[in-house]
């Protein structure tokens, strides 16, 4: 198996967990130990991407432009990215990141939505950087639907399309036949971004790999939406392990989670009963702490929130359905009648 | 016009046939109010949207804006094509003295929310109808703030991917930017923000709008300013009779880079009338029956001064 091109992105899907909270100082500890560590990339921005701080996701503590600058400035070898999702973020913030020091974009759609990215793709081209595609909620759609989509990336200039398991929702089998289908399909390098909702972000990102994927992505104590993502310190010494680590450190990387992130971490996700609940429902990980909040504010299960928006086919970025689903449970719960 | 018996209708054309124009075309051919349709103008000769058009008895055209100045007969121009496009052809329909209503995210002309301002700029050579969202979330906020002053006002749409078409698809940026400056200009909010989700879900879901709102006060009278939003519900069901609140406003306490603060959630559900597209593309259904408000009061308007 070839050695993947690592990915952190404890500065971006991180800032879910955070309730997106960072400090500039966070940002400059966690991308000097990753840089320190040879991470090749790191995702800095809103979890929601650029322009995601908003009272539908979350409020921003820290400026996204100012998280950007800092990052890039302590940075020796590694290149920062940003997360735009094309329906939140614009060229307007793409440009500016552009002009703060991100030196690749990851554009993210619906899984069936990619032709929206077009623009944004040209821009990204245009102005010399790093394009990805980055297909959330993948588990939704077959194989042979996602390779239409991330054909069309690719036909914008794409240099990687991701398969994004967004909900945390997909077996190692499911992972296998996306990358198999990417790569029969694309020229282009693939990626592969996991949630652990289900236990399983560290064992679908080998099953990935050894399916052929390019590209992964971690988080350093798996800090992400959801019950996390896959850790970057436990990817990296399963690929020492397997002969692939591509010259990370894997010790430096194990100290960076354990005395750099964990200390600033507000509660460590795991697969808990609302977690597994996500995946197993197949909605979005950040719905977790909404889902949470709302549930005790309102009186209802948390758990039968994310069912019921699994069951409403709720997609990425859809938090305001949370609000919604919970008002018509709490009035079921009311009225003595189920949803 | 020669026209001065008093009730001969206004010739009104559309341009661009593609969603928006056939669900508006439909509009103007099932009710009989103040304007004629008179022309679809499309580029495509292939394209479906002329040909249905021409099934229905309606003169279409593959010539574009030409067919339409050919006509000196056209007074109201109802532009459905993009904002690109609309740009090109916003100077050509002025100087031959043809009235724009644009429903592209263009904003050429001012903007204009029938229930908010909808007299304000009849006089003008070019009227913007800003975004679909933009119709369907800008009544609310201006409802809030005319109860108390609104500091930060987002919106989030959600549309069944089946209901955008090319023209949003490759112009997503502009539907933000314009729907943004909309909350704020029309809608009262000192700063405004717009969120575009698409859902491919099948069947497809019904359009969602949720209004966030941040009021500057923190000592608010609740009851008023769900009145306020009742009211305004009630008005734009008048022409979008689809369009309700799914429940009363939503009065929470959030942390807001202002502090904690009251926010006002709203969560709005768009049902189309289902001239054309089906009920679920509530989203082209407000925009066309905004559009086709403003027409009809233009025609009417310009009737009473020939007659």
């Amino acid at each position: 198996m070839k050695s993947p091109r690592i990915i952190d992105t404890t500065l971006r899907d991180g800032s879910h967990a955070m309730r997106h909270q960072f400090t500039l100082d966070q940002v400059r500890e966690v991308t000097k130990a990753l840089d320190e560590a040879g991470v090749h990339v790191i995702e800095v921005t809103h979890g929601d991407g650029l322009a995601g701080s908003s009272i539908q996701y979350g409020f921003s503590l820290t400026h996204e432009m100012e998280m950007i600058e800092a990052a890039r400035s302590v940075t020796k070898n590694a290149r920062i990215a940003v997360l735009q999702i094309p329906g939140i973020g614009t060229r307007k913030e793409l440009t500016e990141a552009i002009d703060r020091g991100a030196q690749m974009v990851r554009i993210a759609t619906q899984c069936t939505e990619a032709d929206i990215s077009e623009q944004h793709f040209g821009i990204a081209k245009e102005m010399g950087l790093e394009a990805v595609g980055f297909l959330m909620m993948a588990h939704m759609r077959s194989p042979e639907v996602l390779v239409e989509q991330a054909g069309l990336m690719e036909s914008y200039g794409a240099d990687c399309v991701y398969i994004v398991d967004s909900a945390g929702a997909m077996l190692p089998g499911d992972v296998v036949d996306r990358v198999h289908a990417f790569k029969d399909a694309l020229q282009i390098p693939v990626g592969f971004h996991a949630h652990n909702n289900l236990g399983l972000a560290v064992g679908n990102t080998v099953a990935a790999l050894e399916a052929g994927a390019d590209w992964v992505d971690g988080t350093l104590r798996g800090l992400g939406a959801g019950a996390g993502n896959a850790a970057t310190e436990a990817i990296v010494a399963v690929l020492d392990k397997m002969g692939s680590n591509p010259g990370l450190d894997v010790f430096r990387l194990m100290a960076a989670a354990e005395f750099v992130v964990a200390p600033f971490m507000t509660f460590q996700p795991i697969p808990d009963r609302d977690a597994i609940a996500i995946g197993y429902a197949g909605v979005y990980s950040t719905f977790l702490l909404h889902a949470k909040r709302l549930g005790e504010k309102y009186g209802v299960d948390p758990v039968e929130i994310l069912v019921e928006l699994g069951r409403r086919k709720a997609m990425a970025g859809q938090e305001d359905w949370i609000l919604d689903v919970t008002l018509d449970l709490a009035r079921c719960a009311k009225e003595g009648v189920t949803a | 016009m020669s026209a001065s018996v008093g009730n001969s209708r206004v010739k009104a054309a559309i341009l661009g046939s593609g969603n928006i124009g056939s669900d508006l075309m439909h509009k103007l051919l099932k009710q009989q109010g103040w304007m004629e349709m008179a022309l679809l103008a499309g580029i495509d000769p292939r394209s479906e949207g002329l040909a249905r058009a021409r099934s229905l008895g309606v003169n279409a055209s593959h010539d574009g804006v030409n067919a339409i100045l050919d006509d000196p007969d056209i007074r109201i121009v109802f532009d459905a094509t993009s904002a690109g496009a609309h740009i090109k052809v916003a100077e050509l329909l002025r100087e031959a003295g043809k009235m724009a209503i644009d429903l592209t995210p263009a904003a050429v002309g001012p903007y204009v929310v029938p229930p908010v301002n909808l007299e304000e700029h009849l006089d003008k050579p070019n009227i913007n109808m800003i975004t679909c969202g933009g119709q369907a979330t800008i009544p609310l906020v201006y409802a809030v703030n005319r109860v108390t002053p609104v500091a930060y006002a987002e919106m989030v749409s959600t549309v069944a991917s089946l209901s955008a078409g090319p023209g949003t698809r490759q112009n997503i940026d502009e539907f933000t930017f314009t729907t943004s400056r909309g909350l704020e200009t029309l809608g009262g909010a000192r700063l405004g923000k717009a969120i575009i989700v698409l859902n491919p879900a099948d069947p497809p879901i019904l359009m969602r709008n949720t209004v966030y709102v941040v009021p500057d006060q923190d000592e608010l009278d609740e009851q008023a300013i769900t009145d306020s939003v009742e009211r305004m519900v009630t008005d734009v069901q008048r022409y979008v009779p689809g369009y309700r609140l799914k429940n009363p406003p939503v009065f929470d306490r959030r942390d807001t880079p202002w502090g904690m603060k009251t926010i006002i959630a709203m969560l709005l559900e768009v049902e189309g009338a289902g001239d054309y597209l089906p009920t679920y593309a509530g989203n082209l259904d407000i925009m066309t029956a905004s559009a086709y408000r403003v027409g009809e009061l233009i025609a009417e308007r310009s009737q009473e001064v020939t007659v």
